[in-house]
């Protein structure tokens, strides 16, 4: 059982003239097992705390905590977050040219784990976490998310979560730009990764679309850099029908 | 020195470190094999505006080799030549005047012309028509001291249907000029790599020269690492349709270090092909890279098709990289014809997002600069090249990661 915790954080990102404020005191605990969906308006800071999370150098904590069992996460270096278990698929995954899928998963998982995985279990792992992703095996030969289209980087992003294994799992907007069928497949690997390692999950989106087919266990209204209102299922139903608002009045008072 | 702090990621336009293209027509360049035709550039020419000339005195001088010692003690040379794999391939050496000499190459600036003229006897190599030669050739140059002035002609001819690779390393020091005149018969497929693995303080100036022949292939890979001043010019011209030129270049520029390559694919024949793609990575304090690829499609070269790429990836503040493309096209009847060029500072966003799958920085570092080199790594297709390559980036990598540590 793993618990993160993140106790009134603040962040503010350093743009060409300021130091910006954008997270004003979130608080949020996950445990494993459970699903969290954070829903907010575009620019409430949604991505912002998923980047705090794992540490993005842009963004800087100026007061509040988070912690992964305790242990103090805002001391640890990006690499070494994920190596304790973290994991962000992000909302834009980045290429890197040159660089082959195959070779990009072995040298994370390798990271990861601190010793390389043993080839055979390694090779069957991919090709079946892949054909679960509906990912063709020729995917694993292609640059790391080069030339990928939307779909195929979230997919992707979703694939590396199957093979590390982390403990907790931020998703950041991963269902945004898919299609039915994607979404679908994407939801699919998480439920899967969930059921078969008991992962936490913090689900930032922008719709309720995903949470369809991901059943969240605690939704949290997130408005203006915090939590503006949580609940379990249903507040996701009142935000379907009613948007975000009466929560942006809210805040702009 | 943590990248991730750095500044966010920019892209230096090489354009706008630039004037304008030169006003003259490449065909105009001067070429001449007298000495006086080329005073010491000041560095205010056009083909050496971007070249630390000032630091080079040594090596336009129009003087011979700096050979030492007598018959009774021994004579010591500059460098020395070590020509074991190539014995069978020999001919006798060839004066300034004697052909093929001076066929391909007439010198196109002051280090080519203090090259030729105070090399009495050019190394010439034949390959043999319709041979494969299934070992690579080498010809192996040590320089024995900064500051030695040595001079070098090769002559290479490939004859009709010939196969074969020639390595040419450069290693140890010393002011060196050395020419190096190809002529690729018809239907032959020659493959030539000039290393520079030279000590820290060699300045090397080089000029190649290749015609190639109808329906031959012709490669040329220039790979530069170490030299305190290094600039190899990589020159094509055809003798035939159906010819294929490649000019490939890699190189790692270290603080303090210029490494300059030009390439000039005259295409003065129809139906002919051109692929030029140099790729280099830069770190240290004045670090300096400079690629210049001139193209000129004449007017009676129709239906030929070229294209030219320089990428330059910058890996820390103080490093400098310019690159210049010039397309020249005198006919409209061409397959083909494109450039590309661009210089980008390392990618902190790409080094964040393979950190945040748990690799570590200099792992992560390391993907990504091996990453840049892949496709031209998988270009020059020489497994003994390519590790030697790979072992010099790793090498490279390892320094500035101790440095920055
Ligand atoms: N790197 C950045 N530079 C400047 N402003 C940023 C940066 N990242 C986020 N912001 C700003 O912070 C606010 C929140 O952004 P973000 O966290 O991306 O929101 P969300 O993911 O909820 O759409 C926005 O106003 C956005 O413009
Ligand atoms: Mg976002």
């Amino acid at each position: 059982m793993t618990t993160l915790e993140i106790r009134d954080l603040h962040v503010t990102v350093e743009t060409d003239t300021e130091e910006k404020v954008i997270l004003r005191g979130v608080d949020l605990t996950i445990n494993s097992g459970e699903t969290h969906a954070i829903m907010g308006p575009n620019g409430s800071g949604k991505s912002t705390l998923a980047y705090a999370v794992a540490g993005h150098p842009k963004y800087t904590v100026t007061s509040g905590t988070i912690t992964l069992d305790g242990e103090d996460v805002l001391a640890m270096g990006v690499d070494e977050r994920a190596q304790a278990g973290l994991f962000l698929a992000m909302q834009y995954p980045v290429e890197v040219p040159g660089v082959t899928v195959s070779n990009f998963l072995r040298t994370a998982k390798t990271s990861i784990d601190g010793e390389a995985p043993k080839l055979r279990t390694w090779v069957k792992d991919m090709k079946g976490a892949m054909e679960a992703l509906r990912m063709d095996a020729s995917f694993a030969e292609r640059n790391v998310n080069e030339g990928f289209s939307g779909g195929e980087k979230k997919r992707h992003e979703i694939l590396q979560m199957e093979l590390l294994q982390p403990k907790i799992a931020v998703l950041d907007e991963t269902d945004s730009g898919l299609d039915v069928d994607a979404l679908k497949v994407v939801a699919e690997g998480v439920n899967r990764v969930k059921e078969n390692t008991g992962l936490g999950v913090m689900l930032i989106t922008h719709y309720t679309r995903i949470l369809r087919y991901i059943n969240p266990d605690h939704v949290h209204v997130f408005v203006n850099g915090r939590v503006a209102e949580s609940g379990g299922p249903e507040l996701a139903d009142r935000l379907e029908n009613e948007g975000y608002d009466r929560y942006l009045q809210a805040a702009a008072v | 020195m943590t990248l991730l702090t750095d500044k966010p990621t920019t892209h230096v336009d090489p354009q706008s470190t630039v004037g304008a293209a030169p006003e003259e027509s490449r065909a105009a360049r001067l070429t001449s094999f007298e000495v006086s035709d080329f005073p010491v550039p000041n560095g205010r020419e056009e083909e050496w505006r971007f070249t630390p000339v000032d630091r080079l005195g040594g090596v336009f001088a129009d003087e011979a080799d700096d050979i030492r010692g007598d018959d009774t003690n021994g004579i010591d040379h500059p460098a020395d030549y070590d020509v074991s794999g190539v014995l069978d391939l020999m001919g006798p050496s060839l004066a300034p005047g004697q052909a093929p000499r001076g066929t391909v190459l007439v010198p196109g600036d002051r280090g080519a012309v203090v090259a030729s003229a105070h090399t009495p006897e050019a190394l010439y190599l034949t390959l043999e028509a319709e041979k494969e030669y299934a070992e690579p050739l080498r010809v192996n140059v040590h320089g024995n001291g900064a500051g030695r002035l040595s001079s070098a002609h090769y002559v290479v001819e490939a004859g009709h249907h010939s196969k074969g690779l020639l390595i040419l390393d450069h290693t140890g020091s010393a002011d060196h000029r050395g020419n190096l005149e190809v002529i690729v018969g018809e239907g032959a497929d020659l493959t030539v790599v000039t290393l520079q693995r030279w000590e820290d303080d060699a300045v090397h100036l080089g000029q190649h020269d290749a015609q190639v022949g109808r329906d031959a292939t012709y490669k040329h890979i220039s790979v530069s690492l170490g030299g305190s001043i290094v600039r190899v010019n990589s020159n094509v011209r055809y003798d035939g349709p159906g010819g294929d030129a490649t000019l490939l270049g890699v190189y790692f520029a270290d603080a303090g270090q210029h490494l300059e390559h030009r390439s000039f694919v005259d295409h003065n024949t129809p139906h002919t092909q051109s692929l030029v793609t140099y790729k280099g990575a830069l770190q240290g304090d004045g670090a300096h890279t400079v690629w210049v690829g001139d193209v000129l499609i004449r007017k009676e070269a129709e239906g030929i098709d070229t294209y030219e790429l320089n990428r330059n990836l910058v890996l820390t503040d103080g490093a400098r990289a310019d690159s210049i493309p010039n397309l020249e096209i005198e006919t409209g009847e061409i397959a083909g014809a494109g450039h590309a060029s661009s210089t980008g500072r390392f990618d902190d966003e790409q080094l964040f997002y393979l950190m945040s799958r748990g690799i570590d920085e200099t792992n992560a570092r390391r993907l990504v600069v091996r990453g840049f080199f892949a496709d031209i790594i998988a270009k020059i297709g020489v497994p003994e090249v390519v590790d030697t390559l790979m072992a010099a980036i790793e090498e490279e990598l390892a320094t500035d990661m101790a440095a920055t540590a």
